[in-house]
């Protein structure tokens, strides 16, 4: 209809940027979070020692870092990881971990769904299928509920 | 386990009357329905129009048998029978977002609303102004309240919330009552103050509830977990990660056993061990009716596969609730040896439950 001549600048402005009551996370200062050890994972990968590769790399989780970079590292890693394993292997793999390491291998699932790459979706869904028997739905939901992701 | 179904709509809240013969629900609008039982059915007898929001929480008195109800209409009303009729009260909360959750104290001279404009409203009765005064508890809440309980000894308030936390307050009010007796969670009261903060849950706080002592304190929150804390000098938190759908209820049936319901359409069983600090889940407490399961038949089979493009009889929802569990109330037995509780659901529906059924129907249920 009849053209803007004035600035429209003021449409890029984030308003929620400037909420007094804006919720904002605790920070819980996770500056040493490094990820998993990509040394460790390797050789264990290397010696054929799949339960131990995967044990490994799901150990500390960057979960609280704001560094974009580490987290992808270690994604990248649990992806090599997971497509490593021969597809009978998984479901024994999976019952190995405890609750806790279930919830974090979901999350790194649904990460790892973000970025699909040519083969990647087809073995996460296998990681997915005996994941999700093993931590039930609830474990997807402490996923899609989680405030720190990893 | 009867299943009364009232409504096609969800029942947003409901409350019982001291002898459990009247029920009050909201049936999803901006009314409360009041229904008797008459021998196996239930009638209507009252309808409270007041409300210009729906109504999201109800608690009737047992012993001075008002009705506080409270809305998205920001507001809350105190209703008292006179005669046959029930006639409101407005209650002036001073919010400015919807309400979302109201409770009487265990003295009934207090209540609080809890509501998304971040803080509770802590209502009690000025006899000079013959008016409900309220006081408000903003501090830390940083979200809307979504669930409220009181301690019995009528000052500590547990409450949670959408900040993920569940926070103990003290809605001590110096001018309904003395001053309380330090208990496990601290000696100091003032209002406002905060006894105790969860932490390690996610997600948003939906339901929680003080076991009878007091001592114990129970919630659910959305990332499928229950939780309890035990007061002491350093709050013991023990959580379990459940792997169902998020709970939205829990309540206490004995020191030791809680009862929480949600998404998953049954009310399951949990056990808190304190001496060794750990939750565990202790079953379903739902009783499937044994569908008889007979062979198919060939014609069935095609049919099925032409249908729904599968043979076999598609899950249907087993459970006695087809649709969440939003509320839980005891009926009988109080919390600490409860024999009987009642659920709502989003199907319109409510159950009450005989918790001596239920142990007798389940093998390896056990309540301690």
């Amino acid at each position: 209809m009849s053209k803007n001549t004035v600035s429209d600048r003021f449409r890029k402005v984030d308003v929620d940027e400037y909420d007094e009551n804006k919720f904002v996370d605790e920070e819980e200062g996770g500056e040493n979070q490094i990820g998993p050890d990509e040394a460790e994972v390797d050789s264990l990968i290397r010696q054929g020692n799949m339960m131990g590769a995967l044990q490994a790399v799901l150990k500390n989780p960057p979960i609280n870092t704001k560094n974009q970079n580490v987290k992808d590292r270690a994604e990248g890693l649990v992806l090599k990881v997971l497509s490593s394993f021969k597809s009978s292997d998984i479901e024994k793999a999976v019952q190995s971990l405890d609750k806790n390491a279930v919830d974090l291998l979901m999350k790194y699932i649904y990460k790892g769904f973000e970025r699909p790459s040519e083969n990647s979706s087809a073995v996460l869904l296998q990681w997915h299928e005996k994941a999700l028997a093993a931590g039930g739905v609830g474990s997807i939901v402490r996923v899609l509920t989680a405030r720190k992701t990893v | 386990m009867a299943y009364h179904s009232f409504l096609l709509e969800p029942i947003s809240c409901h409350a019982w009357n001291k002898d459990r013969t009247q029920i009050a629900l909201c049936p999803n609008n901006h009314d409360v329905h009041i229904y008797k039982k008459e021998g196996s059915g239930w009638t209507k007898i009252h309808v409270l129009k007041e409300h210009n929001g729906q109504v999201t929480g109800i608690d009737w008195a047992p012993e001075s048998n008002r009705i506080v109800t409270c809305g998205t209409d920001r507001n809350a009303y105190v209703w008292s029978l006179k005669g046959d009729v029930w006639k409101p009260t407005l209650v002036i909360l001073r919010i400015n977002r919807a309400a979302r959750c109201v409770k009487w104290s265990p003295k009934e001279n207090k209540f609080a609303v809890g509501s998304g404009s971040r803080l509770i409203s802590v209502c009690y009765f000025e006899q000079e102004n013959d008016w409900w005064v309220c006081k408000h508890i903003k501090k830390p809440i940083r979200s809307t309240i979504l669930c409220l309980d009181w301690h019995p000894n009528n000052v500590l308030l547990a409450a949670g919330s959408c900040d993920f936390k569940c926070r103990i307050f003290s809605a001590y009010i110096k001018e309904v009552e003395e001053k309380p007796a330090p208990t496990p969670w601290g000696s100091k009261m003032p209002f406002g103050e905060v006894m105790f903060e969860s932490s390690g849950t996610a997600g948003w706080v939906h339901g929680v509830c003080f076991s009878d002592s007091g001592n114990r304190v129970a919630w659910a929150s959305h990332d499928s977990t229950v939780a309890v804390a035990e007061g002491g000098k350093s709050a013991t938190i023990t959580s379990l990660t459940s792997e169902t759908l998020p709970l939205l209820c829990v309540t206490f049936i004995t020191e030791n056993s809680l009862v929480a319901a949600g998404h998953d359409c049954y009310p399951a069983l949990f056990v808190y061990n304190g001496d060794k600090g750990a939750l565990t889940f202790g079953g379903k407490l739902d009783v499937p009716k044994q569908s008889a399961q007979k062979g198919m038949t060939a014609r069935e089979r095609f049919q099925n596969l032409d249908k729904k493009a599968s043979e076999s009889k598609e899950a249907v929802l087993e459970s006695l609730h087809k649709n969440s569990i939003s509320q839980i109330t005891i009926l009988e037995g109080g919390k600490a040896k409860c024999t009987k509780f009642c659920t709502t659901g989003m199907d319109g529906g409510m159950v009450v439950w005989d918790v001596k059924t239920l142990e007798s129907a389940m093998k390896d249920l056990k309540i301690i």
